[in-house]
């Protein structure tokens, strides 16, 4: 425990993007096992203490410490936990169990019945010393924050074997902790992890957005253009395990598996036997509805059967990785999409259909059809498109944003994808909120802010934000809380704005004309936001709103 | 005689109407006993000020060789009679030359202990506790948040971390009077032996602990050193050069800050701080408890610090207690304002 609890504390005030993967391979390295399995797990969010709730850390403190000295302590450190840690009572007697390894700390907690719990804890944080304790109080209540995402994890045990993060992606869903082949296969001890799933995420392939300069080089003989329509990118997949029984999943763009979030899609997938990549839509009698009606499924914990009818979801299905366990991501686009016209067609489920394709003979020609979506297709669809993709012919699909395969060509120019940075308090009605935000984009390694707003979400979002913005606190400077804004960890805006033009006000040089919220990406991790340079080149054009 | 005649809070200090003199003003006066040298203790401008030799040394080099117009030694253990009242000064293990002053007359003791701590400093001599009626205490961490780690175990992660950043210099912000020179002693008993560079804040009081005895082992000023030469390097400065300008010249530099304050994760986060370690000249929690009982005093008069919480523990162990609400000491920082340029 005490070296993971080490790390924790390491990597808390690290601010360094290098220095954390650094921290962090050096104990994938040099930790035995299984303890490293379990700080991966703990690492990456696969571990969930369900009975340790602060109420109880409170009744425990309570316990051991007189009421006035802990009120003063906690007002004047501000964090439960860490008042905790420092105050818990030293034990008189010699340490028992001192080096208690990660692993069995967890495993002793997560077979303990709910009753045993508060002994078995107040037993541990007697053994362990304040680091230790403060560790393990963030790890039981499920608040590490120490901003470290799972992709920054996983980064780190490529570094440390000199593999790529997506082959460690390719195995990692069908792994769990203590993860002890996935070590032993790192260290060059073991095979590869055969993953049981017959159902894995596989790491997806992304488009650069294209710019005004890109179409002189591109011949558009060489290219297929789709609609990019507004929904969630996700991944389908159904397969059969060892013993014959179907599996299915649905995944979001990171690997998040929203299976349970979409009961009627998972029904539709069961005969599809490979995985597909596509867009969450809803689709009501056969038109595509607004993003808002495919929010309102996000992120619920009960689905009603009301909510099921009335928004429907369904796949617009654009390529195929798999079918029938054959590997398709090494064959060029046109053969992919040949497979999976046949795939649709054999499946012949409502709930899921093809991204057509669009004809065009020119850059001008696709131009009208982008800027224009209404005069091709039925108005109420129209609304749902927020561009084009424009895909090689011969592209293999290759996981990440790789050069020169992909593009997306935005049909409204002055859409960017911010990171939330920072959080103030609103006024009068919204004075208990934080309701004021800045946000940022990418410029190099870096998030620079660009653009301030305090509109344009609802009032139930900005609940939701408010929440998010308090649990990713990770400093306050008077009323203004600075948030996570890490490449795994944050929330991104997409922000649309009237123009934007140069600026001293802004460390990016850049300001925005009526900046507003125009949707939050829940589903988007802050890495796939914009960078400056898109930014740039906007405000060197100095386009204005059509 | 009721301790109020012979020791009084008044807003230059605390005054002895008996003798008619200040211990540690904060404003000039014509008679002065100064505890130790940290700069809210010890000011320029007296009349006259009695206090230790190296108190006197340190003070000399702070302001000027003429700080005061008089200057008179204390030494440890000796009392000395003014107006009827006798003064001792006996060693508080807060820094070098750093005393405790034993106030007594007609019966009646008073020990004003200035800054103190418990802990083990191989570059001052050992608090000594002294018996007493009153016990006049400082709390500058006076929460039962603060137990102090031991301070090799702290200075073992210094050195863990320039193990595992051979090519980032290590910034260490210490105080300059007691806290960089007892973070240099420990460094040396933990077998690092290579040169240790100091911003030129630092020289010279460290070259005065080491012209009384200290062991620091070799010791070069930080300026024009090429930065290349500083990879892996500790570099020692005042905590206020860590966030400056001036640690950008240095490669990728590994901020740590040594002092009682880095417990709290906030406050070491605040100061944009990567390697917080807990080194602090300070008393903590659990030794301020066991100093004010050590003392046998009935009553304690508890100043700078976190006086709620202590004053609320002695009287729930049935001691009379009160803040004495002194202004211009310790305040938030660990007591001493530093200059930020060499
Ligand atoms: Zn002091
Ligand atoms: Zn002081």
């Amino acid at each position: 425990m005490n070296r993971f609890a080490e790390l924790l504390d390491r990597l808390a005030y690290e601010p360094r993007r290098n220095a954390k993967i650094r921290l962090l391979s050096d104990y994938f390295s040099t930790t035995p096992d299984p303890d490293r399995g379990y700080g991966l797990a703990a690492i990456t969010g696969t571990l969930d203490f369900l009975h340790a709730k602060p109420a109880m850390i409170r009744t425990l403190i309570a316990e051991r410490t007189d009421p006035a000295l802990f009120a003063l302590s906690y007002d004047y450190v501000g964090d439960l936990s860490e008042t905790v840690a420092l105050m818990w009572p030293k034990r008189e007697t010699n340490l028992t169990n001192h080096s208690l390894g990660l692993g069995e700390i967890i495993t002793r907690l997560s077979t303990a019945k709910k009753s045993e719990i508060p002994a078995l804890l107040a037993n541990l944080l007697d053994d362990l010393d304040e680091t230790g304790r403060w560790a393990l109080l963030k790890l039981i209540t499920g608040g590490l924050r120490i901003g470290v995402s799972a992709r920054l994890a996983k980064t780190a045990l490529a570094q440390m074997a000199g593999f790529n993060v997506d082959a460690i992606e390719e195995v990692w869903h069908g792994m769990a902790p203590p993860y002890e082949p996935l070590f032993e296969w790192l260290e060059g001890k073991g095979p590869i992890p055969s993953t049981n799933n017959p159902v894995p995420f596989r790491p997806v392939m992304l488009a650069h957005a294209i710019e005004e300069s890109d179409f002189t080089a591109l011949d558009p003989a060489d290219f297929i253009a789709e609609w990019k329509w507004d929904g969630i990118r996700i991944q389908a997949s159904s397969g059969r395990d060892e013993n014959g029984n179907i599996l299915t999943r649905l995944y979001s763009r990171t690997g998040d598996d929203i299976s349970a979030t979409f009961p009627d899609i998972v029904e539709a997938l069961v005969g599809l036997n490979g995985t597909i990549d596509g867009e969450l839509l809803i689709i009501r009698d056969g038109k595509v509805d607004s993003f808002n009606a495919l929010q309102q499924r996000l992120n619920r914990k009960t689905l009603s059967s009301k909510l099921l009818s009335e928004n429907p979801a369904a796949i617009r299905a654009y390529d195929v990785l798999f079918i029938d366990g054959m590997d398709m991501r090494e064959r060029p686009f046109h053969e992919r999409r040949k497979a999976l016209e046949a795939l649709i067609k054999k499946l012949s489920s409502p709930r899921i259909d093809l991204s057509s394709i669009l004809s065009f003979d020119s850059w001008e020609s696709l131009e009208l059809l982008r800027s224009r979506p209404e005069t091709s297709i039925a108005a109420h669809d129209a609304e749902a498109i927020e561009g084009c993709m424009i895909k090689r012919h011969d592209s293999l699909y290759v996981a990440g944003r790789p050069k020169g395969l992909w593009y997306k060509w935005k049909r409204d120019p002055f859409i960017v994808d911010a990171v939330l940075m920072y959080a103030q308090r609103g006024h009068g009605k919204r004075s208990s909120f934080y309701s004021d935000f800045t946000f940022g984009v990418w410029k190099g390694d870096e998030l620079v802010p660009v653009g301030k707003s305090y509109f344009g979400f609802t009032d139930q979002e900005l609940i939701e934000i408010d929440r998010f913005v308090r649990k990713n606190t990770i400093n306050r400077f008077g009323p203004v809380r600075e948030v996570s804004h890490e490449p795994e960890l944050g929330l991104v805006f997409e922000v649309a704005f009237e123009g934007i033009g140069a600026s001293t006000r802004h460390r990016s040089g850049l300001a925005m004309r009526f900046p507003r919220i125009s949707r939050i990406r829940w589903d988007k991790p802050p890495r796939e936001a914009d960078r400056i340079e898109s930014l740039e080149i906007l405000a060197a054009q100095g386009r204005k709103k059509s | 005689m009721r301790p109020s005649d012979l020791l009084i809070p008044l807003p230059a200090g605390l005054y002895c109407p008996l003798a008619d003199l200040f211990i540690d003003p904060v404003k000039p006066v014509e008679r002065a006993l100064i505890t130790h040298g940290h700069s809210d203790h010890a000011r320029a401008g007296h009349g006259s000020v009695l206090a230790t030799k190296d108190t006197l040394g340190i003070m000399g080099i702070r302001y000027s060789e003429h700080f005061a117009a008089q200057m008179q030694i204390a030494h440890f253990g000796e009392p000395i009679s003014i107006n009827g009242v006798q003064f001792s000064f006996h060693p508080a293990g807060h820094v070098l030359g750093s005393a405790q002053i034993a106030v007594e007359a007609k019966g009646l003791k008073i020990i004003v202990s200035g800054d103190y701590k418990r802990a083990s400093d191989p570059t001052c001599l050992p608090f000594d506790p002294q018996r007493c009626d009153v016990f006049i205490t400082e709390a500058t961490f006076g929460l039962p948040v603060f137990t102090h780690p031991d301070t090799a175990q702290e200075i073992e992660k210094l050195l863990r971390s320039v193990a595992l950043f051979p090519e980032r210099a290590h910034l260490v912000g210490a105080y300059s009077l007691g806290k960089a020179q007892r973070v240099i002693a420990i460094i040396r008993a933990a077998g690092y032996d290579a040169p240790i560079y100091l911003h030129g804040a630092l020289e010279k009081l460290t070259a005065y602990y080491v012209a009384q005895g200290a062991k620091l082992g070799a010791l070069k000023p930080v300026a024009g050193v090429a930065k290349e030469d500083l990879q892996g390097a500790i570099i020692l400065c005042p905590p206020s050069s860590i966030q400056d300008l001036w640690a950008r010249k240095f490669p990728d530099p590994v901020t740590c800050f040594a002092s009682g304050w880095m417990r709290i994760r906030a406050r070491a986060r605040q100061r944009g701080v990567e390697l917080p370690l807990v080194v602090s000249d300070h008393a903590d929690w659990p030794d301020l408890q066991r100093t004010i009982l050590e003392t046998g005093a009935s009553e304690i008069w508890v100043t700078h610090g976190q006086e709620d919480a202590l004053v609320h523990w002695c009287q729930s162990i049935g001691l009379q207690a009160k803040p004495l609400n002194m202004v211009g000491y310790g305040d938030e920082g660990e007591a001493e304002a530093e200059p930020s340029t060499p």
